[in-house]
């Protein structure tokens, strides 16, 4: 192996770098190349399509490209939000993997001017039961909850998922959300040749060096070596860098800011100098750094955490140094803006690394993969005989994949802050906007096993739930983030898949005026050969105008009449159902009709609004009966419904889409129903609230004992053993 | 009233304090920080929560030999009302203003939820607006805050009445399921529940606004 492969360049990569350069690179330059030139930070495989996403809208303020996406929520206020994984790392080393996962996400947000408000994640594990999951499940929440509780930003809604094809990969996407002023925005474009670079944060170590090019690649049984290319996350230091940086924006001292996330200080200089068309020459005996022997190499491929670049006004350095000071923080002036374009890199006297910008950006690889269309055709043909309805219910409520994850959240701080809403946590994190009646509604999703057997669909309807999702909370779906994460994108049929989830993706946010403002792709999620299924996390953001309504919504009342909005549920190929009582689903998931989905959520939105429903909850995993078992348990009553005899599986477990559960008092439902009629909206009396129990059909009978036993007990059994 | 809140570095709650007080105490606290060596005049000191220096070593260890816990410590011999929220009861169990320590809790885990909280008495600065024995309902979020006291201590906080308030059932393994305690003059309490983000309805409770009432009365009397 030479060097170059070592550094995870094939032959044609080598060539490609060798006619750029047209000499020898130092050992120096190649680390800047491997890592500039890795999948991690040049989205080689993705880039094309990327290009593809919807990413326009009136509410846009900054779309992907910079450190987060930026949407405008009026009275000069800003959203700042962003997800990003950090699945290789977790899967080595669970809380630290986590952790820095939360750290990063959270630095993105800050570095343009917000302040973190909300944290969200999705998480995915391999099967409940596999011997490792324990460990990495309970080292992953630990790692998230250690990370945002320190610095005091809360974890307001995730969602986690179990499937054995994440046993060698589990997944971590965090999601930050932050809030900003429109005329406070910070960029990463550097500009001011003889401006100073100014270096931020905690001090450079030797973790972390090459993690964004191992997390480029595939796992085998001896990834755990990986270990030391894992960073060591400090939050205690990210607070004070936080604080420090939000007081410098103050100041009307930077010019630019970025964080130093993977592959640290080199590509947060390369970017920046790469988006102001200057170069960046950089002194790295003035980096500070943990011990002496540091080489030049270490410095610009560490990954050591909390740390910034910025470039600021040359005459507000002193003010900047102060504040830094304040923090306890780190401050060097570490190198200046050059007017030739390259990155120029200089250590104990020598020069160590000059390369031309370009090299690094536009001249690195961009591949167009190829696709392999075959048709995937999958016969529905279910294996399940049992006929027990109650047996079934209680079977799919404990379920890993539907069971309650309050063993998970209990370890997130939701609370500080001060701004969560009660209502917070069911269909989307809700947190309100500082001392006003604003409040800003999120949530993440992705069904996996739909995005498997039908890549489009699956990303249709991921973007279609989370819009679902925030539509049940009662806010107005603005913009979303995306984390896909996919296996080895060298396999044609791996890459078709990713090609068709941009389509379902943009044809979604299209048409739900949903835009994609920022996001990430985590590809090579595979061991041993073997991929996870495909999972594009998506995650959205959207207002609620004025709280006032949320203080009669969301629990549903003893005597409320429940409707299902939406059709009756016929679809169970590719469902949870299928899931649960059979080894493998069988046919394709739910087809989505995008008219209808937003024809549905807007009418819903406003009887919402309005307060003609008292609650509502959103259909999604399990089909009707799981949300309406959601809804019972949550607010502690009972229900009696009544289904047709003969379709009753079909009705209960179906999960056909764009349909939501509603609850609506007697006097309201004249109302309820001719909003429904006047905008063509199929709905159907499924029953009534009552103090407790659920009845179906007056003869199957589930205590409200029987429901929470199931529902609660699956992961503490696990996880508590 | 003059009420100080004291920062330290990696103090989150700060913000959150600040606004319950001047939202319900009608004063705007004075915020300093914990390199000061003099703390102004004050009614009211509040150590806020958070993870004070990481919470490395030991939570509120590092806190507990700043500067300004000379004249915090001080002040507090002198009667000055001091409240120290969560890490704050942590600093201030270091710093020997309170008795007991506060150990990881007994799951191992960080525990977020809000829970029952029974006020044992109603008869001091921090609390004379609650009913007595009331239950409440405020949140918590610590990984160390299983009170431990040894045997003859937890008989002596018992037997003069310090034990300011009890969770309503077990929680993270504190001795007799302590959540508050007061020092032997009343005058300084530590609370790991947080009574400043139970401050309305709409994020879940307001429980928390008794304790604010509570002291204004005090003060106004």
């Amino acid at each position: 192996m030479d060097i170059y492969q070592k550094h995870g360049l094939d032959q044609k990569e080598k060539k490609m770098l060798l006619d750029c350069m047209k000499r020898d690179p130092s050992n120096t330059e190649i680390g800047i190349f491997s890592v500039m030139w890795s999948e991690h930070c040049s989205y080689k495989s993705s880039r094309y399509w990327l290009k593809q996403l919807h990413t326009s809208g009136e509410q846009v303020i900054q779309g992907p490209g910079e450190n987060a996406g930026v949407i405008d929520i009026g009275d000069g206020q800003v959203i700042v939000f962003k997800m990003e994984s950090h699945n290789h790392r977790s899967f080595i080393e669970p809380y630290q993997g986590a952790a820095t996962g939360v750290g990063g996400i959270m630095r993105d947000i800050f570095t343009m001017g917000a302040r973190p408000i909300a944290l969200l994640n999705s998480i995915r594990f391999g099967d409940l039961y596999h011997p490792k999951t324990k460990y990495l499940l309970s080292g992953v929440v630990a790692g998230i909850g250690g990370y945002g509780n320190c610095v005091g930003i809360p974890t307001v809604s995730g969602e986690t998922g179990f499937d054995s094809s994440y046993n060698g990969n589990n997944l971590v996407n965090a999601m930050c959300v932050g809030l900003g002023e429109k005329d406070k925005i910070f960029y990463s474009k550097a500009s001011g040749v003889g401006n100073p670079v100014v270096y931020v944060g905690a001090k450079t170590g030797r973790d972390g060096i090459h993690g964004a090019t191992m997390a480029s690649g595939e796992f085998d049984d001896d990834s755990e070596k990986n270990r030391p290319t894992v960073q060591v996350g400090d939050p205690y230091a990210e607070k004070l860098l936080l604080e420090a940086c939000l007081e410098l924006m103050q100041k009307d001292a930077i010019i630019s800011i970025q964080d130093m996330g993977a592959a640290g200080l080199t590509s947060s200089s390369v970017e920046m100098a790469d988006k102001g068309q200057v170069g960046i020459e950089l002194n790295l005996d003035m980096i500070p750094i943990r011990q002496n022997s540091l080489t030049a190499y270490e410095i610009m491929l560490s990954e050591s955490q909390e740390r910034m670049l910025m470039v600021l006004k040359p005459e507000k350095t002193a003010i900047a140094k102060k504040v830094f000071e304040k923090w306890g923080v780190d401050f060097a002036i570490v190198g200046k803006i050059i007017d030739t374009k390259n990155i120029r890199v200089r250590h104990n006297g020598n020069i160590e690394a000059d390369i031309p910008i370009k090299y690094l950006t536009d001249s690195a690889p961009i591949y167009k993969r190829k696709v392999n269309r075959k048709p995937k055709f999958i016969e529905y043909k279910p294996k399940f005989f049992d006929k027990n309805i109650k047996d079934i219910i209680l079977k799919v409520l404990k379920s890993p994949n539907i069971c309650s994850k309050k063993w998970i959240w209990e370890q997130y701080d939701r609370t500080i802050m001060a701004n969560t809403l009660s209502k917070s946590g069911y269909d989307a994190g809700i947190v309100r906007i500082g001392n006003t009646n604003k409040a800003i509604s999120m949530s993440c999703d992705v069904n996996p096993r739909y995005c498997t057997v039908d890549a489009k669909i699956g990303a249709t309807q991921a973007v279609s739930e989370c819009w679902r999702n925030i539509i049940a909370s009662g806010a107005k779906p603005l913009a979303i983030t995306n984390c896909l994460n996919f296996g080895n994108p060298e396999k044609p049929e791996i890459m078709s898949d990713f090609v068709d989830t941009i389509k379902g993706i943009t044809e979604a946010s299209i048409k739900l005026d949903y835009p994609v403002v920022s996001g990430n792709v985590s590809l090579y999620n595979e061991t041993n050969g073997s991929a996870i299924k495909n999972t594009p996390t998506i995650g959205g953001v959207g207002i609620i105008e004025n709280i006032k309504f949320l203080e009669n919504f969301g629990d549903p009342k003893i005597g409320d009449e429940i409707l299902l909005i939406g059709k009756k549920g016929q679809h169970l190929a590719c469902s949870t159902l299928e899931e649960v009582l059979q080894e493998n689903t069988t046919g394709k998931p739910p087809e989505i009709n995008l008219n209808l989905e937003l024809n549905t959520g807007k009418t819903l939105l406003s009887l919402i609004q309005d307060n003609t429903l008292n609650a509502c909850h959103d259909i999604s995993d399990g089909g009707m009966i799981i949300a309406i078992c959601e809804m019972l348990m949550r607010s502690k009553l009972g229900a009696t419904i009544d289904i047709s005899d003969q379709t009753i599986i079909e009705e209960l477990f179906g999960e056909d889409q764009s349909r939501y559960i509603v609850a609506v008092s007697p006097s309201d439902k004249a109302k309820l129903l001719s909003r429904l009629k006047k905008n063509n909206v199929e709905n159907h009396m499924i029953g009534k609230i009552l103090k407790q129990e659920l009845k179906i059909n007056n003869n199957i009978i589930i205590s409200d004992n029987e429901l929470y036993e199931a529902y609660e007990n699956t992961i503490p059994s696990i996880m508590n053993s | 009233m003059d009420v100080t809140i004291i920062l330290f570095p990696g103090t989150n709650c700060d913000q959150d304090t600040a606004n319950a007080i001047s939202n319900h105490l009608d004063v705007v606290p004075n915020i300093i920080s914990c390199k000061e060596k003099v703390i102004p005049k004050s009614d009211l000191i509040i150590l806020p929560g958070g993870f004070s220096y990481g919470d490395y070593l030991r939570s509120g260890a590092i806190a507990a030999r700043e500067p300004v816990m000379k004249d915090l410590i001080k002040k507090a011999r002198d009667g000055v009302y001091v409240l120290g929220i969560c890490n704050g009861f942590q600093i201030l169990t270091e710093a020997n203003l309170l008795p007991g320590t506060l150990l990881k809790n007994r799951s191992l885990k960080f525990i977020s939820k809000a829970v029952g909280i029974n006020i044992l008495r109603n008869d001091t600065f921090f609390t004379s607006c609650f009913q007595k024995d009331q239950t409440v309902f405020i949140p918590v979020a610590h990984h160390d805050g299983n009170f431990f006291i040894e045997k003859d201590g937890l008989m002596k906080i018992e037997d003069n009445n310090q034990v300011a308030m009890r969770y309503s059932e077990p929680v993270n393994g504190s001795s007799n399921d302590i959540a508050g305690l007061y020092n032997e003059s009343f005058n300084v309490l530590g609370l790991m529940p947080h009574p400043e983000r139970a401050v309305d309805r709409r994020t879940g409770s307001d429980d928390g606004i008794i304790f604010f009432k509570s002291m204004m009365k005090y003060i106004n009397n």
